[in-house]
């Protein structure tokens, strides 16, 4: 791991204007009357562990409570971005359906943002997915498209791409993976928030990647204003694991917009220690988040930790993706469905 | 025998096998044999216990096995055990 550039503390620059402007939106915005949903995503709260920080006296530990955006994830900013840069280019309007392969947060996040912004959405999902993961998308009025069940997301994916390519100009295929308005949504967003919330004082940055957007958005706008701040991208430590949501690059397709230039160290994660946090921020910060949020947290602890035992002090900021009760377990009767 | 279907991270114990056959009455005994045969590939299944690891799930003929016996589930001559990652998307 490296090690932090911050042995003792220092005043924090002087915030960019964008940190300025977004300090005031933001404490504007308590309480706040809003035009439409979509006023709702960002901006979300920046929330202290202090019983986690027990385990690293000197150093604090925040979290951004992504599950505050209104589909319920961070993945609300992404699509946002994605639709807004989407429709100025020409890319939807008109009727355009935007398609995706996916059953998950992305697939909410999609379904809220196209009805809000009137842009019909098609998801392709296995046919075997979750009743409650088919509701939760078309109760937007999304259409649903499904795929084999025995070839699984892969075949999701390919069927998607085969409905693009035979309805030329019908369908929009965003493709987050490959997709600048992805991790531009936290350069603009997630980032300046952090600065913003911290008056500039944060030190450290852990997140998990997936589509590596948030880590590379995030990463680049916190650099931008010090280069000093270590920022940290986390990763399962093995090809099979348990969190869902992210990526073991070594052993999956490498996001385009991944560029490990921008990072400043990996942090491997055991599936185990990602779900005992998880737990732990339920019982003892009343947090009740999925296992994304749980590894997030367990690696900046790490982080924390390290510091903390060389006395150092340090902001150390991390990332809650989203809320536990997106993953409840299926009941036996439902056990043949993959959830 | 038992035939066992490896999941993708798992394969390279089995030379990119997808499947293997395996004597075993039930799936402990089964996941011993597999060990045997593909040292090193047990440990990814089981903990330190020898428990199956909480984000691992095992399918015989398609029930999952913590809805059965676990370990003691009983496999019969042809049955499929199914090991497969906890991860959306995964069963299939």
């Amino acid at each position: 791991m490296t090690q932090s550039a911050v042995t003792v503390p220092r005043a924090a620059l002087p915030l960019p204007p964008a940190a300025i402007e977004m300090a005031a939106k933001m404490r504007q915005r308590q309480g706040a009357r809003v035009s439409s949903i979509l006023d709702m995503i960002g901006g979300t709260p920046l929330i202290r562990l202090r019983r986690i920080e027990a385990d690293c006296p000197g150093v604090e530990l925040w979290a951004k409570a992504e599950f505050a955006n209104p589909g319920g994830s961070v993945k609300d900013r992404a699509a946002f971005r994605i639709l807004t840069d989407a429709l100025a280019r020409g890319d939807l309007g008109g009727g355009v359906r935007l398609i995706d392969s996916t059953s998950g947060n992305t697939g909410i996040a999609y379904s809220l943002v196209g009805a809000a912004l009137g842009v019909p959405i098609t998801l392709v999902m296995p046919e075997n997915v979750s009743n409650p993961r088919k509701q939760v998308t078309t109760a937007f009025g999304t259409e649903l498209i499904f795929s084999d069940p025995m070839e699984g997301s892969d075949g999701a994916i390919v069927l998607a791409r085969q409905i693009v390519d035979e309805n030329p100009g019908k369908y929009y295929y965003p493709n987050q993976y490959a997709n600048d308005s992805n991790w531009k949504a936290h350069y603009d967003g997630t980032g300046v928030e952090i600065l913003a919330q911290t008056e500039g004082r944060v030190t450290h940055f852990v997140s998990g990647l997936g589509t590596t957007g948030t880590v590379m958005g995030t990463s680049r706008r916190l650099h931008e204003h010090d280069r000093n701040i270590q920022c940290y991208a986390l990763q399962p430590d093995d090809a099979m694991h348990g969190l869902e949501g992210l990526k073991h690059l070594p052993s999956s397709l490498v996001p385009e917009i991944y560029d490990e230039s921008v990072i400043d160290d990996t942090i491997w994660m055991p599936t185990d220690e990602g779900w005992d946090m998880s737990e732990r921020l339920a019982e003892v910060e009343g947090l009740f988040v999925g296992h994304s949020a749980g590894a997030n947290v367990a690696g900046a602890l790490r982080v924390a930790k390290s510091l903390s035992s060389q006395g150092k002090t340090g902001v150390v900021v991390t990332v809650l993706c989203d809320r536990g009760d997106r993953y409840f377990a299926p009941m036996k009767w439902e056990k043949h469905y993959v959830w | 025998m038992a035939t066992v279907r490896i999941p993708t991270p798992l394969r390279k114990y089995t030379q990119g096998a997808e499947e293997v056959t395996v004597e075993g009455a039930n799936v402990g005994a089964v996941l011993t044999n597999l060990e045997t045969a593909y040292p090193g590939i047990r440990e990814r299944i089981c903990d330190d216990t020898g428990a199956v690891r909480r984000f691992v799930n095992i399918f015989v003929a398609d029930e999952d096995i913590r809805f059965m016996d676990n370990l003691d589930t009983p496999v019969s001559d042809g049955d499929e055990v199914s090991i497969v990652p906890a991860i959306a998307g995964g069963l299939a």
